[in-house]
């Protein structure tokens, strides 16, 4: 039988108390200040943005602060703070190519203009531990040099080569109503503006790892980098009162453009194909992934066969938000006392009915 | 809730607005509150107060084609009137509503025709400020770019 429990409520807020207390850690350190972590652990910042949906480095460093620096706790208390905001309204697309780059890389093309911008990257580090850093020692200032003409001007990587109608161009914009997961909960097909909005926000380590089994055979896409490039744009709004588009200030994206092989069809002279990543901040390796992952679950469109996990849209889109699937796996770890109680019962009459079974079955046995 | 209707705007009017309206988001509070510390400003009434809500921005797929929602933004906006009569907004990203509120107080002091460049004189400085930030951050990005030698191989 079953009892209603109560009486979880002093060990609860002890709990509570109790982990203010371990997230201070020893009192002895200095706490950190939110502007310290928005500062210095950016990155990680970033990945908050990013997969919380919500663009807001403050926000970000104070959930990351709150949670202990667990990364889907952050994203949950930023995924619940926009539920309490009233939405004003969609801004105008962002101009990716008015970007000011802080990093654009090509892995197809050496020469471009704009040039190879290295910017603040980990690439070619020898990722050995810098023990100077742990010894609060100052680092040499960034160097400056003269940017040359033609620095302002990075034309898209894609935009060269669709001059000679080597790749696809992008889908039109056709004016359609753009869906929009937040209000309306997903349809299966889902089209592709839908499933890289579930992209973006999708859990990096998710999306990396469909990513990384395309490479491996799972759906092969044979991808190069077209582009990465990292850096700020404007964004703009209409508010109904004013009409006009108001600036309402910049936001740094990474934006992937992956370049992949298509054999053509019946109907379409071979051309290199597109995959499409866009994130919050600079996530480099999260634009990335999703760049590989939006062009292996555009298979079915290019008639390729449609067989792997990370082609496979409802497999990715449902399982890709890592707030859902952590409500969904930690809820275990609620109480079940009565659907346990319940399988208890039935484990125990199963075994009754197999133990007089194999009774029967063996006086049968004993009289033959 | 419409801008004055005494001065129809004309589209270089608008950009002109746009403008200010961008370096006021971009500025920082600090700088907003030392532009209006040299304007003479009358009483201003909140005709919204200020309040933060989201944006949903969307990019394009591939960068230049159909549009799709990237994740939302945190915005906040203010809305006053001047007790001499032009209203002021703002859109600005983040949660600073005193800033929100400082930047619309200048968008109607910047719309009233004789008090326009004494509003931009008095944001000359936070201009000043951001452009010497944009050009340093250009100066170290142009110190990665690649500088490729080709080496030459063979006789010819």
């Amino acid at each position: 039988m079953y009892v209603a429990v109560k009486g979880g409520e002093a060990a609860i807020d002890n709990a509570h108390r109790l982990l203010a207390e371990a997230r201070r850690g020893d009192p002895a350190v200095p706490e950190l200040s939110v502007a310290q972590i928005r500062e210095q652990m950016a990155l990680l910042v970033d990945r908050v943005m990013t997969e919380g949906s919500l663009y807001d480095p403050d926000l970000a460093a104070l959930a990351l602060k709150q949670a202990r620096g667990d990364v889907v706790e952050a994203v949950f208390l930023v995924r619940a703070y926009r539920t309490t905001l009233p939405r004003f309204g969609a801004s105008a697309p962002v101009d990716t190519g008015t970007m000011a780059v802080e990093r654009r890389v090509s892995a197809t093309f050496k020469d471009l203009p704009g040039g190879q911008v290295l910017g603040p990257t980990f690439d070619y580090t020898h990722r050995l531990v810098d023990f100077a850093l742990a010894a609060d020692t100052a680092s040499e200032p960034a160097a400056e040099a003269e940017p040359r003409a033609d620095a302002g001007t990075c034309p898209r990587v894609t935009d060269l080569l669709a001059q000679d109608g080597l790749i696809e161009a992008s889908p039109p914009d056709d004016g359609a109503p753009v869906g929009d997961l937040t209000r309306e909960p997903v349809d299966y097909p889902a089209d592709r503006a839908l499933r890289l909005q579930a992209l973006a926000r999708g859990d990096e380590g998710f999306v990396l790892g469909l990513a990384y089994s395309t490479q491996r055979g799972y759906g092969r896409t044979h991808p190069f980098v077209g582009e990465i490039r990292v850096g700020a744009v404007a964004v703009e709004f209409v508010p109904e009162e004013l009409g006009f588009a108001v600036p309402l200030g910049r936001v740094r994206l990474t934006e992937c453009q992956m370049v992949n092989q298509f054999k053509g069809s019946g109907a379409a002279a071979p051309q290199f194909t597109r995959g499409y990543g866009l994130s919050f901040g600079q996530s480099e390796r999260k634009a990335m992934a999703m760049a590989l992952v939006d062009r292996a679950l555009r298979a079915e469109e290019l008639g390729e066969p449609v067989a792997s996990p990370a082609q496979d849209q409802e497999f990715v889109l449902a399982h890709c938000d890592s707030l859902q699937a952590t409500g969904f796996v930690e809820h275990l770890k609620l109480p079940h006392y009565v659907d346990f109680q319940a399988e208890l019962e039935l484990v125990r009459r199963l075994r009754a009915e197999f133990e007089r079974k194999t009774e029967t079955v063996e006086m049968q046995e004993a009289a033959e | 809730m419409t801008t004055s209707p005494r001065h129809p705007a004309s589209e270089g009017e608008i950009g002109a607005r746009q403008a200010v309206m961008a370096l006021c988001a971009e500025a920082s509070r600090t700088d907003l509150e030392a532009a209006l510390s040299v304007l003479d400003t009358p009483a201003a009434a909140d005709l919204r107060p200020p309040e933060t809500g989201l944006v949903m921005a969307s990019g394009r797929i591939g960068g230049d084609g159909r549009p799709f929602n990237l994740g939302e933004v945190s915005v906040t906006r203010a809305a006053i009137r001047l007790a001499d009569g032009p209203a002021g907004f703002a859109y600005h990203l983040g949660r600073d509503r005193t800033k929100a509120r400082l930047a619309a107080i200048l968008d109607a002091l910047w719309q009233d025709p004789d008090r326009r460049a004494r509003v931009e004189a008095a944001l000359a400085p936070a201009a000043r400020r951001l452009a010497a930030d944009r050009q340093q951050a250009a100066r170290r990005t142009a110190a990665t770019r690649v500088d490729f030698l080709t080496l030459a191989r063979g006789d010819d």
